[in-house]
C-alpha cells in the first residue's frame, strides 16, 4: 500500500485518524521495521479491541471484571514490581504471607496463635491445583519407597466434572485421572463410588466446593467419613484435596456450619481463586496446606529475606505484584462483613433470575440453590430449538452466555449457564430475563434446524434413531462446533 | 487500643482518613478483619505501607522491566478485567497473543513458510515457558524410547551451573536429573564441550543460555550446535538444544544479529524469551517457541475450538490477565525493530558509561563482558578488609538496590556486584551510581575492617604469623560473613 509521504517535520502535527498510521496495514507476523507513534499505537489496538467481549457482560465467567477505583489505583502503582523480588519488595512479600494467613483461617488450619500457615499465592487455581498435587505425588511416593513397593503408577481418583486444569495436571505430571462419570440429574462426583475407585496407587481424591458445570457443593464431609473408613479397613493412607477455586470464598460466609475445610481431618490441601470469589482480577489464586507435614520438604526452594528463611514453592517466579496487593485490600477493606453482603447479593440476583427463567415455563433449573451462585438451565423441549442457539442469539443484546454439554455419563445434557458475579445487578437480571423471553419468541418463529440435521444424517445411511439418540446426535454437532467448550468456561 | 468513639457514626464520613479511626487501629494481619472499612482508608493504609518497599525503578538487581510509556499503562489498565482465556469472548484478544508469537518466532528465523503459523504461546513468564518447553523434550525422548523399547524411568537434562533457578525447579517438580557442568574462576558459562561429554542416552536435551544471569554473559550456542550434530552422528542419538533466550532474545537481534544462536543452528529445537525483561514489558509475560510443530508432542496440547477454528493451547496456567499480552504487542508495532534496537544501543551505551567509571576509580575488576546483556558485574580487587557485601549494603542507603552474591560451584570463592541496565536507567543515573559508589569506597576506608578469615571453598583458616593479627571475636561476628556467603549462595532465585 502506498504511503502518503507528509514532511517527516509536520508529523507530530497530525491527529492520528489523520495520519498515514490508520492506513498501513497493521503488522501481524513480522515486527514493523519503523516505530510509529506511541498515540498511533495505542489507538490502532485500542481499536481493534473494541471488538473483544464487553468483560462485564461475560456471563460465562467467574473471574472477576469490577474493583474499586481505589484498588484499581494501588493496582497501577504497583504493576512494575516483579513480585519474586522479596529482597527489595518485603512489605509486598508480607502482604502475601497476611493473605495466606488469613486464608488458612478462613479454612480453619489447625494453626496455632504465634503459627505462621504454610501456603503462597499462586497465578491462579491451575497452579495452586498443580503445586498441591505435586505435593502429594511426592508424598505418595516417599510412602511406597519407604515400604519398598513401587512408585511408577500414580491416579488420582475425581468427578467427571473436574475443570480443565485436573487433566492437565495428570498429563503434565503423569498422574493416571480416575473420573467417577456422572449420571443423569447427579452432575458431581458421588463419594461412595469415588472411595470404591480408591486403590494403593492413589495418591489422593479430589472434591469440588463449586462444580463449574452446577455451581454445586460436594459433600466432602461424606467422602472424608468414608475414605476414613477405607483408610482404616486398608492401613493405606489416601488423603483430599478440596478444589474450592469458586466456592472457598463463598461457603464460609453464607454455610459457616457446613463442614467442607480443615475440620474435616482427611482434608491436607485446598485451593481457591482469589479472581473468582476472592474479588480480585484474573491473575492470582491461593493454595493452603494443612501443615508443614502436608508439604514435602524437597519440593520447597528456601530462599534467603532479610535474613529470614522465606521458603517457595510455585511454578512461576516473575510476575506482577498487584493482584496480591489487591487481594489483601479487599481482605481489609471488606472483613467478614462486606464479603458476607456481596455473597448474598449475588445469591438474591440468582434467586431472581432463577424465578424469571423458570416462569418461562420453557426451561429446567440444572443448578442447585446451594452452591456457587449461578443459574444453569436446559431446555424442557429441545426437540426443535437447542440452547446453542439461544445462546447465539442472546449474542446480539450483547450477552455472552455459554451453552454446553454435560460430560460423560450425561452427554445428552445441554444447558445454558449464567454466573451471578458481584458486578451482576438486579437491574441487569431482570434486563437479562426480557431479553431471554425476546429470544425464545423469536426462535420459536424460526424453523427447526435440528430437523434439518436429522434429516441429512437420515439421508447419509443413518437408520431410524429413537428420540434419545437423535439428541446426542444434535449434542455431537453443536459439541463438535465448539469442541471442548468445558475447556473455556471455567 | 481503645478506640475512642467520640464522632457519632454519621459523621464517619467527613473524616478525612487521616482523621478517621482508621488509623489508629492495627492492620489485620493473620485473620480477616470482622468489619468492612472505607475504601478511602484502605486505599492509604496499604499505600503507606507499600511506601516501604523498595522502588522499583532503582533496582538494579533486576532484568524485569519497570517502566512502561503513559498510552500503554492506558491499554493495560482499561484490559485489566479481561481473563486471558476467555478466548470465545476475547478473540482480538486471543489474535494479539498469536501476532506476538509469530513475530517473534520470526525474529528467532523460525523456518516458516509465507502462509505457516508458529508453533508457541505466551507464558506468565520465562518459568513456565522452560517448564513446557521441558516437559516437551520429556514426553518426546519418552514416546522414542518406548518405540525403541528401551527404559524411560531416567530421564536427564544437561546445563551449566549457572543456570536460573527454574531449571532446577523444573528437574525436582518433572522429575529429570540436572546434570550440570560446573564452572571455573573467569569461565562462568557452560562450556560446550564439556557439555556434550556429559550427554548420554537419557538426555532430553541441552540448555544453552543466551544472557547468563550471572555476568550476562551469551554462551557458543553455534560451538554446542557443531559439538552436538558431531556426537549425535557418533552414537546415533537425536539431542536437540533448547536456548533459553529469556534475556538475550530481545537483544541478540537487535545487537548481534550476526550471531547465530536461534534457529539457524538446526538442533536447537525450542527457545524461551521474557517478554519482561528486554521484551520491554511488566512483570509477567513470556514465551515459548518452538522449531516445528513435530517438536511438540500433539498429545500434551489441549485443543479448543476458537471461531471454528482450531487454537490448541499448551499452558501451565489457565485464567491470567490480558494486559501484558496486549502490552506486548504494543510494543512491538510501537518500536519495531528499530525502536527496540535503539532502545538497546541506549543500554549498551550507558552500561560502558558505567563499566568506565568504575574501571577509573581503579578498585574493582570487572567480571562481565561487553558482548551480552547489558549489564555491569565487578568485583573488589582487594577484598581483604572490606567486602562486596558491605558495599551493597551501603548503597541502599542511597537507595540503589545492588544486589552481592557468590558464583556458583566451582567459582564460589569469588564475588560480584551486579548493575542490570535496563531501558529506564539513563545516562545521569549511571553517572550519579558512580559518584555514589566512590562515596561508599571512601566510607568502607575508614572504617575498621569487619574481621574475617581467609575462606577457601569452605576452609575456615586463621592466619597465626606476625603480621596478621589473630582476632578473637565472637561466635557471632565469625558466623555473619561465612553466613552472608552461604545464604547468598543459595540465592540464586532472586535473580532472574
Amino acid at each position: 500500500m502506498a504511503l502518503a509521504r507528509n514532511s517527516d517535520s509536520e508529523e507530530h502535527l497530525h491527529s492520528t485518524f489523520a495520519s498515514r498510521y490508520v492506513r498501513a496495514v497493521i503488522p501481524r507476523f513480522k515486527m514493523p521495521d519503523n516505530s510509529m507513534p506511541k498515540d498511533a499505537a495505542y489507538q490502532v489496538i485500542s481499536d481493534e479491541l473494541m471488538l473483544d467481549g464487553n468483560p462485564r457482560l461475560n456471563l460465562a465467567s467467574f473471574v472477576t471484571t469490577w474493583m474499586e477505583p481505589e484498588c484499581d489505583k494501588l493496582i497501577m502503582e504497583s504493576v512494575n514490581k516483579n513480585y519474586v523480588d522479596m529482597d527489595e519488595y518485603p512489605v509486598t512479600t508480607e502482604l502475601q504471607n497476611r493473605c495466606v494467613n488469613m486464608i488458612a483461617n478462613l479454612f480453619h488450619a489447625p494453626v496455632g496463635e504465634d503459627e505462621a500457615a504454610i501456603g503462597c499465592g499462586t497465578v491462579g487455581s491451575s497452579e495452586a491445583i498443580m503445586l498441591a498435587g505435586l505435593a502429594f505425588k511426592r508424598k505418595w511416593q516417599q510412602r511406597r519407597r519407604a515400604q519398598g513397593l513401587p512408585t511408577d503408577n500414580p491416579n488420582i481418583v475425581t468427578g467427571a466434572n473436574v475443570q480443565v486444569c485436573w487433566e492437565k495436571f495428570a498429563r503434565y505430571f503423569e498422574v493416571e485421572l480416575k473420573e467417577v462419570k456422572l449420571s443423569e440429574g447427579y452432575y458431581v462426583m458421588d463419594p461412595a463410588k469415588a472411595v470404591e475407585m480408591v486403590d494403593e496407587n492413589t495418591i489422593c481424591v479430589a472434591a469440588i466446593l463449586g462444580s463449574t458445570l452446577t455451581g454445586e457443593f460436594e459433600d466432602v464431609k461424606t467422602l472424608n467419613d468414608l475414605l476414613a473408613e477405607k483408610n482404616a479397613e486398608t492401613g493405606w493412607d489416601v488423603a483430599i484435596h478440596v478444589d474450592a477455586a469458586s466456592g472457598g470464598f463463598i461457603a464460609p460466609f453464607l454455610y459457616p456450619d457446613l463442614e467442607w475445610d480443615f475440620r474435616l481431618p482427611w482434608v491436607k490441601s485446598i485451593n481457591v481463586s482469589g479472581h473468582k470469589y476472592g474479588l480480585v482480577y484474573a491473575g492470582v489464586g491461593w493454595i493452603v496446606w494443612r501443615t508443614k507435614d502436608d508439604l514435602p520438604e524437597d519440593l520447597v526452594f528456601h530462599i534467603n529475606y532479610l535474613g529470614a528463611d522465606q521458603p517457595t514453592f510455585t511454578l512461576n517466579f516473575s510476575k506482577g505484584s498487584s493482584q496480591i496487593i489487591a487481594q489483601y485490600y479487599q481482605f481489609i477493606r471488606l472483613g467478614f462483613e462486606g464479603y458476607k453482603n456481596i455473597m448474598e447479593n449475588c445469591m438474591d440476583n440468582a434467586r431472581r433470575l432463577r424465578e424469571g427463567i423458570e416462569m418461562t415455563g420453557k426451561f429446567n433449573i440444572v443448578s442447585k440453590d446451594i452452591g456457587v451462585p449461578l443459574v444453569a438451565f436446559s431446555l424442557k423441549d429441545s426437540s426443535k430449538h437447542t440452547v446453542f442457539e439461544i445462546a447465539e442469539s442472546l449474542r446480539k443484546f450483547g450477552w455472552i452466555i455459554p451453552a454446553y454439554t454435560m460430560p460423560a455419563d450425561a452427554q445428552h445434557i445441554a444447558v445454558l449457564r449464567v454466573v451471578i458475579r458481584e458486578d451482576f445487578s438486579r437491574g441487569l437480571a431482570d434486563r437479562l430475563i426480557t431479553h431471554i423471553l425476546q429470544v425464545l419468541k423469536e426462535i420459536e418463529g424460526l424453523p427447526s434446524r435440528i430437523a434439518h440435521i436429522a434429516a441429512a444424517a437420515k439421508v447419509s445411511g443413518g437408520e431410524e434413531k429413537t428420540a434419545k439418540m437423535s439428541l446426542e446426535d444434535i449434542a455431537k454437532y453443536w459439541k463438535r462446533l465448539v469442541e471442548n467448550k468445558r475447556n473455556i468456561v471455567c | 487500643m481503645v478506640l475512642s468513639h467520640a464522632a457519632s457514626d454519621s459523621d464517619v464520613s467527613v473524616h478525612s482518613t487521616f482523621a478517621s479511626r482508621y488509623v489508629r487501629t492495627s492492620l489485620p494481619r493473620f485473620r480477616m478483619p470482622e468489619n468492612s472499612i472505607p475504601k478511602e482508608a484502605a486505599y492509604q493504609i496499604i499505600n503507606d505501607e507499600l511506601m516501604l518497599d523498595g522502588n522499583p525503578r532503582l533496582n538494579l538487581a533486576s532484568f524485569v522491566t519497570t517502566w512502561m510509556e503513559p498510552e500503554c499503562d492506558k491499554l493495560i489498565m482499561a484490559s485489566i478485567n479481561k481473563n486471558y482465556v476467555d478466548m470465545d469472548e476475547y478473540p482480538v484478544t486471543t489474535e494479539l497473543q498469536n501476532r506476538c508469537v509469530n513475530m517473534i518466532a520470526h525474529l528467532f528465523n523460525a523456518p516458516l513458510g509465507e502462509t505457516e503459523t508458529a508453533v508457541g504461546v505466551g507464558t506468565v513468564g520465562s518459568s513456565e515457558a522452560i517448564m513446557l518447553a521441558g516437559l516437551a523434550f520429556k514426553r518426546k525422548w519418552q514416546n522414542k524410547r518406548k518405540a525403541e523399547g528401551k527404559p524411560f524411568d531416567k530421564p536427564n537434562i544437561v546445563t551449566g551451573a549457572n543456570v536460573q533457578v527454574c531449571w532446577e525447579k523444573f528437574a525436582r517438580y518433572f522429575e529429570v536429573e540436572l546434570k550440570e557442568v560446573k564452572l571455573r574462576e573467569g569461565y562462568y558459562v557452560m562450556d560446550p564441550e564439556q557439555a556434550v561429554e556429559m550427554v548420554d542416552e537419557n538426555t532430553i536435551c541441552v540448555a544453552a543460555i543466551l544472557g547468563s544471569t550471572l555476568n550476562g554473559e551469551f554462551e557458543d550456542v553455534k560451538l554446542l550446535n557443531d559439538l552436538l550434530v558431531l556426537k549425535n552422528k557418533e552414537t546415533g542419538l537425536d539431542i536437540p538444544i533448547h536456548v533459553d533466550a529469556a534475556s538475550g532474545g530481545f537483544i541478540a537481534p537487535f545487537l548481534y544479529p550476526e550471531l547465530e544462536w536461534d534457529f539457524r543452528l538446526p538442533q536447537v529445537k525450542s527457545i524461551n524469551v521474557s517478554g519482561h525483561k528486554y521484551g520491554l514489558v511488566y512483570a509477567g509475560i513470556g514465551w515459548v517457541v518452538w522449531r516445528n510443530k513435530e517438536d511438540l508432542p500433539d498429545e500434551l496440547i489441549f485443543h479448543i475450538n476458537y471461531l471454528g477454528a482450531d487454537q490448541p493451547t499448551f499452558t501451565l496456567n489457565f485464567s491470567k490477565g490480558s494486559s501484558q499480552v496486549i502490552a506486548q504487542y504494543y510494543q512491538l508495532i510501537r518500536l519495531g525493530h528499530e525502536g527496540y534496537r535503539n532502545v538497546m544501543e541506549n543500554c549498551r551505551e550507558n552500561m560502558i558509561v558505567l563499566r568506565e567509571g568504575l574501571e577509573k576509580t581503579g578498585r574493582f575488576s570487572i567480571v562481565s563482558k561487553d558482548e551480552g546483556i547489558p549489564l555491569v558485574a565487578f568485583s573488589l580487587k582487594d577484598n581483604s578488609s572490606h567486602t562486596e557485601f558491605e558495599i551493597s549494603e551501603m548503597l541502599r542507603r542511597y537507595g540503589w538496590i545492588v544486589p552481592a552474591y557468590t558464583m556458583p560451584a566451582n567459582a564460589e570463592h569469588i564475588t560480584v556486584l551486579r548493575v542490570v541496565i535496563r531501558e529506564d536507567f539513563s545516562r545521569t543515573l549511571a553517572e550519579r551510581l558512580v559518584m555514589d559508589i566512590e562515596k561508599v569506597m571512601h566510607e568502607l576506608d575508614e572504617l575498621p575492617s569487619r574481621v574475617i578469615h581467609k575462606i577457601s571453598l569452605g576452609e575456615v583458616k586463621s592466619e597465626d604469623n606476625g603480621d596478621n593479627m589473630v582476632v578473637t571475636v565472637k561466635k557471632s561476628d565469625i558466623e555473619k560473613p561465612i553466613e552472608i556467603i552461604n545464604v547468598k549462595k543459595s540465592d540464586k532465585p532472586i535473580f532472574c
